[in-house]
């Protein structure tokens, strides 16, 4: 019974609740075991928080036994990326300078979460502050993927994607700078969604990049990232940059997408740019393979360009560090965090930050931060920063000319399925920073982005991405439906059914993190 | 944009004290190493960022956003120190803030 209740989606949950067939406590307890057994093997959680998690179940079921009315997936437990402050939940970013952190407040959607009575299992791992595509940037250790755990589950939101492939969550809140979402859900075969910049808000999120940042909901199925970013998002008049729109209907365009025939007429465009050359054989194979269901069930695919993409990547990193570099000033050591004396010389603010920042950032974040200094510094912001954000300008106007003939564009997520660890030790920075080719665009432009599972290569799961225009994020869920069940249909499964569930201990060699 | 690949230890020595991250040679060295790579890469934005493109700050339409001027609830001064490496007296303990000369 208890293994059982973690192989169901939150749909099922939420349905299964509702009806009384099992209660929340035993849902919470079920998936807290699933943490206990296997996650020192995988390493998803920083921090699991299993008497808040149960606590808020029994709140659950006791108030919905008094028949209360209560959000339909009350009760159905969630995992949160460690980068989403929690008050009284200590909130790392995955980053010694955090290590100790508890918050004294809540972010807007920890408060809507609570509100919406999902117990939350604990806080999952990241790269640290967000920045990476492995979770080996993580001051805790890496996470491990669970479809192979010698490789990893991508990143930045690799915690996050390995609780909902490994059933430890059903739900799972990720963030997305410049693919931090998609990217982990296409590396563990689940569902990974960055919602229209603005959707969800973003108060009392740790920021990295502020004008790239979006919150992102994952899950196993395209249906249950839809009924987390429903219930997330909204406009916050704590964010300045939250949208004021009504919140579209992401269930019903799901529904819509599931009947037969939905596909019928519906243009995707293929990006001439992302695809063929520096795409694996496999996943450009189970790409093209989904490519001819969605043909075969009635959609027209077209090519389109997006001929500045291949300016696009250069732009986000000159745009994501300077961006990093003010945004990561305000560790100084001074009002939370960590505070280290320098060993030597005087003791002022000046030292005790420097000191404080050496020993609490990690590489990758001293690399970002120097970056942007760079890019920001007089006699190179025009060429840089001034630049990059013309080349932003082009990029937008690529995906308005792309939309004109495509409903949505559909790409590989990355080019590869996921790598072993250690593969980024000696490589050059700019050609592992090419693997987010095909996600950074839709940053840059503020578009919303899915990665939903293709099918397998060499047994490992292949992501496809979906992008549509700003606010138009329903596209996603419709078309997104159907292509999950023509794939689970040619499959005769779900790809995220044929996931290992069992995990030897970790080696120690795999962790990378000094 | 020539020099772009061409970053010095020195330059990163310079970098690194405007962002106050104490470095050791060592990390000067590949950090220069590194800085140099990307930046000989990213500079190819200057390729096709032309006067007569204008800039996109940020990717959706912003409004200044306003509130009524009406009394909220802040974090009080307990929570505010809460996470404070040193406090005393309800304010934050900070070193000496002014230099020694």
């Amino acid at each position: 019974m208890t293994d059982d209740l973690t192989r169901l989606t939150a749909a099922q949950l939420s349905a299964g609740l509702r009806a009384g067939e099992y209660s929340s406590a035993d849902v919470t307890r079920a998936h807290l075991d699933r943490i206990e057994q296997t996650d020192t093997a995988l390493g998803s959680f920083i921090t699991v928080t299993p008497e808040q998690a149960l606590s808020t179940a029994t709140d659950v079921d006791r108030r919905r036994a008094a028949g209360e009315e209560l959000h339909p997936y009350a009760g159905v437990p969630v995992s949160v990326k460690d980068v989403v402050v929690t008050d009284g939940v200590r909130t790392t970013a995955a980053s010694k300078i955090l290590e100790d952190w508890v918050p004294p407040y809540d972010a807007t959607i920890s408060s809507r979460i609570k509100a919406a009575g999902l117990p939350v299992l604990g806080k999952t791992n990241m790269d640290e502050f967000a920045m990476g595509s492995t979770t080996e940037h993580s001051a805790f250790g890496p996470t491990r993927n669970p479809w192979d755990t010698t490789t990893v589950p991508g990143g930045s939101s690799g915690g996050a994607a390995a609780s909902a492939a490994a059933f430890q969550a059903p739900l799972a809140v990720g963030t997305d700078t410049g693919g931090s979402v998609r990217q982990p859900a296409a590396f563990t075969g689940t569902v990974g969604v960055k919602p229209t910049y603005g959707s969800i808000s973003r108060y009392g999120i740790i920021a990295m990049a502020s004008s790239l940042d979006q919150v992102g909901p994952m899950g196993r199925t395209v249906a249950d990232a839809a009924a987390l970013h429903q219930l997330l998002a909204g406009h916050d008049p704590k964010d300045s940059t939250s949208l004021t729109d009504a919140v579209p209907d992401f269930l019903a365009a799901v529904e819509a997408g599931a009947r037969d025939g939905s596909l019928t007429g519906k243009r995707l465009g293929v990006v001439n740019q992302l695809s063929g050359d520096g795409y694996d054989a496999g996943v450009q194979a189970a790409f093209t393979a989904a490519l001819d269901l969605a043909r075969d069930a009635g959609a027209e695919i077209v090519e389109v360009d997006l001929p500045s993409l291949s300016y696009a990547l250069d732009a986000y990193y000159l745009i994501m560090p300077s961006e990093v570099s003010s945004n990561l000033a305000r560790y100084d050591g001074m009002r939370f965090g960590l505070r280290v004396e320098p060993e030597s010389g005087p003791v002022t603010a000046e030292t005790v930050m420097a000191a404080t920042r050496a020993a609490g950032f990690g590489a990758e974040v001293k690399r970002r931060i120097l970056l942007g200094t760079y890019a920001l510094s007089a006699g190179y912001y025009d060429a840089y920063y001034g630049s990059a954000q013309k080349v932003r300008t082009l990029v937008q106007r690529d995906f308005a000319a792309a939309f004109e003939k495509a409903d949505v564009l559909v790409t590989p997520t990355a080019p590869t399925t996921a790598l072993p660890f250690g593969t980024e030790d000696d490589a050059d920075p700019m050609a592992l920073y090419l693997g987010d080719a095909a996600t950074i665009p839709a940053n840059l432009a503020g578009i919303p982005g899915m990665s939903l599972p293709a099918g397998l290569a060499g047994g490992m799961p292949v992501g496809l991405q979906l992008l549509a225009p700003a606010r138009e994020d329903a596209r996603l869920y419709e078309v997104g439906a159907r292509l999950e069940a023509l794939v689970t249909n040619a499959n005769g499964a779900p790809v995220w059914a044929g996931v290992p569930t069992e995990y030897a201990a970790p080696a120690a060699s795999t962790t990378t993190s000094a | 944009m020539a020099d772009a690949a061409a970053i010095t230890a020195g330059q990163v020595e310079h970098l690194a004290e405007l962002a106050r991250i104490a470095m050791t040679s060592d990390e000067l060295e590949k950090t220069a190493e590194d800085l140099g790579r990307i930046l000989s890469s990213v500079a190819r934005v200057t390729e096709v960022a032309t006067d007569d493109v204008p800039a996109t700050s940020h990717p959706m339409p912003l409004t200044n956003v306003l509130r009524e001027d009406v009394v909220g609830t802040p974090l009080t001064a307990e929570q505010a120190l809460s996470g404070a490496p040193a406090a005393e007296d309800g304010k934050f303990l900070v070193p000496q803030i002014l230099g020694e000369d």
